[in-house]
């Protein structure tokens, strides 16, 4: 058993004009995606993207929704020709999801280089800022969920899991997991409530946006546990789990715990391993009640009438899944995952605030928590508020977080070094090595790409060839290498037996 | 099941010396309060000046 699958996070940024308000966040988005592309020579044409593999429509329950009673913020598969979308050299998606910026990262194969590549996105995003910024007011983003004023806006992570694994034993194992995570890796919010109707501070941005226990909506009615069936790869053998409940993240500890542990949750419950009683009685309302409550001691009622905190839930998947490394082996990915998940629970269960250099919620509130003992502010006031937003700020001058971090109060598990190598390189171990590496050097030949095909048109065969990449993890470096550094791409379609 | 909840070991293990609980986390809390307020001045400087204007014109439309 192991931490390592085949997996990315997807992360759509908030986005404002400095005194503008009311500007249009689509032609802002555009302009984010399009400034990006342009500086590095990509093509941002919006036939840039291949739909042709795209199903949002498609529910891992078994059936679809029909078209015409679709919300129309689901239908992903139409183009919209007002909206940039480009493939980056490191196998990664820009493009304008509704009304955001969203970086889809490269899909990788372990927690640690989920996060590596995710912080590459806040690279991505922090150069688009910069060169904003000469033509002013420019654009500001924001790694964050919400605005607190009703919108929420999603960082999703997404898992492949074994298709032969039954859909109700992922919600089973899935749900009790995903009210209690939040204390290991939710973000932080200041406002209680949709609108931020009540004064004070909570755990997660994106709990009280929550409103189903399971359902195919990402943009209404937010279920928990989201059954989109869109697996990107061989549906016989993967489903693809895509998780829209979790926060931006913005502290390697709690990114990497969040993805890691649940992939080995998620590990468990393809083993058939889960063995333990722990539904709760209601999911949707202990999401809200563990997230209101920063000391971490608030319980929430189970099915078999035990009240337990998230601390005691995760305490017990951790069991689980030590167990399971133990009869099954390790390997130093998993080893430090879990090393990792049982320091955090071991902090949150003494005092919460001792875990300040590692969850990003915990280093938010203790900073808050100063501002207010110093200025005597109540969660009322707007700085409070302000400081909030502005945790977030990708621009190193600005964003609070990035301050923290420079000044070594953060627990670093990535270096500047391999972040910054990141944003220029794919992953080595999966298709995203192809993807990077054939719009980093063959541009030029790419009529379309998706996350599993390459279109290319053929300058000597005179003709245009669809390249399937239905395995995430074949066309990887050591198979595809020497094929792309010819930098001929007839010899490339040729070799990939296309 | 057992219902206790295992404290998990706290890191950076080490030889366990009885040292008073209480004295030991009022340490922790104020070395703590100590680095977050020496990075407080800092992040003074460069706070939107404006707090109030820059919270209300952080408006999003809903994602994903």
């Amino acid at each position: 058993m192991s931490v390592r699958r085949v997996m990315g996070v997807e992360t759509e940024y908030g986005i404002s004009v400095p005194g503008e308000p009311q500007a249009n966040p689509m032609a802002a988005s555009g302009d984010v995606v399009t400034t990006y592309a342009r500086a590095h020579g990509l093509r941002a044409a919006h036939g840039a993207w291949d739909y042709s593999d795209e199903h949002p429509l498609i529910d891992a329950r078994g059936f679809e929704v029909p078209r015409s009673r679709a919300d129309l913020s689901q239908l992903t598969d139409i183009e919209d020709p007002t909206l940039a979308n480009v493939v980056l050299a490191n196998g990664a998606r820009l493009y304008v999801d509704h009304a955001h910026p969203e970086y889809s990262s490269p899909e990788v194969t372990s927690p640690r280089d989920a996060v590596v590549w995710d912080r590459a996105g806040e690279l991505v995003m922090r150069e688009v800022v910069q060169r904003l910024a000469a033509t002013p007011p420019g654009i500001n983003l924001y790694k964050n969920n919400t605005d607190g004023k009703g919108s929420s806006y999603g960082t999703h992570e997404n898992f492949l899991v074994t298709r032969r694994t039954p859909f109700e034993r992922i919600v089973a194992g899935l749900t009790p997991f995903f009210v209690a995570r939040q204390v290991m890796c939710g973000a932080g919010r200041v406002g209680i409530g949709q609108e931020s109707e009540h004064a004070g501070y909570q755990i997660s941005s994106r709990s009280d946006f929550f409103e189903a226990s399971v359902g195919l909506e990402t943009t209404f009615k937010r279920p928990i546990i989201n059954t989109r069936d869109e697996p990107h790869a061989d549906p016989d053998i993967w489903r693809r789990l895509h998780v829209i409940i979790g926060d931006a993240n913005q502290a390697d500890v709690a990114n990497l715990v969040k993805t890691g542990s649940t992939s080995l949750v998620l590990s468990l419950i393809e083993a058939d391993a889960f063995d333990r009683g722990l539904e709760v009685l209601h999911p949707v309302e202990a999401l809200k009640v563990i997230s209101h409550d920063p000391t971490c001691t608030a319980t929430v009622r189970m099915r078999d009438g035990r009240d337990l905190t998230a601390v005691q839930i995760l305490t017990e998947y951790l069991e689980m899944a030590t167990a399971f490394v133990e009869r099954e082996g390790s390997d130093p990915a998993t080893d430090e995952v879990l090393a990792h998940w049982e320091r955090l629970l071991g902090l949150l269960a003494h005092d919460p605030m001792d875990a300040t250099a590692d969850i990003d919620w915990v280093a938010k509130l203790n900073l808050l928590e100063r501002y207010r003992h110093r200025d005597g502010m109540e969660w009322t006031d707007p700085r409070l508020t302000a400081i909030d937003i502005q945790f977030s700020d990708v621009r190193p001058e600005k964003g609070i977080f990035h301050k923290l971090e420079e000044a070594g109060r953060i627990t670093r598990l990535t270096s500047d070094e391999e972040v910054r190598a990141a944003v220029s390189t794919p992953p080595a171990d999966t298709r995203a090595w192809l993807r990077g590496g054939v719009v980093e050097r063959l541009g030029q030949h790419v009529i379309s790409a998706s996350w599993d095909s390459l279109v290319l048109r053929l300058p000597r065969a005179g003709r245009i060839a669809r390249v399937s990449m239905l395995d995430p993890l074949a066309h990887g470096r050591d198979e595809t290498e020497s094929l792309l550094s010819t930098g001929d791409v007839d010899d490339l379609v040729v070799g990939l037996g296309a | 099941m057992a219902q206790e909840q295992i404290r998990p070991e706290r890191s950076g293990g080490g030889d366990e010396e009885p040292v008073d609980e209480g004295t030991q986390v009022a340490a922790q809390n104020a070395a703590r309060d100590e680095d977050v307020d020496s990075v407080l001045d800092e992040i003074d400087g460069v706070l939107e000046s404006n707090a109030e204007e820059f919270v209300k014109g952080f408006v999003q439309k809903g994602g994903q």
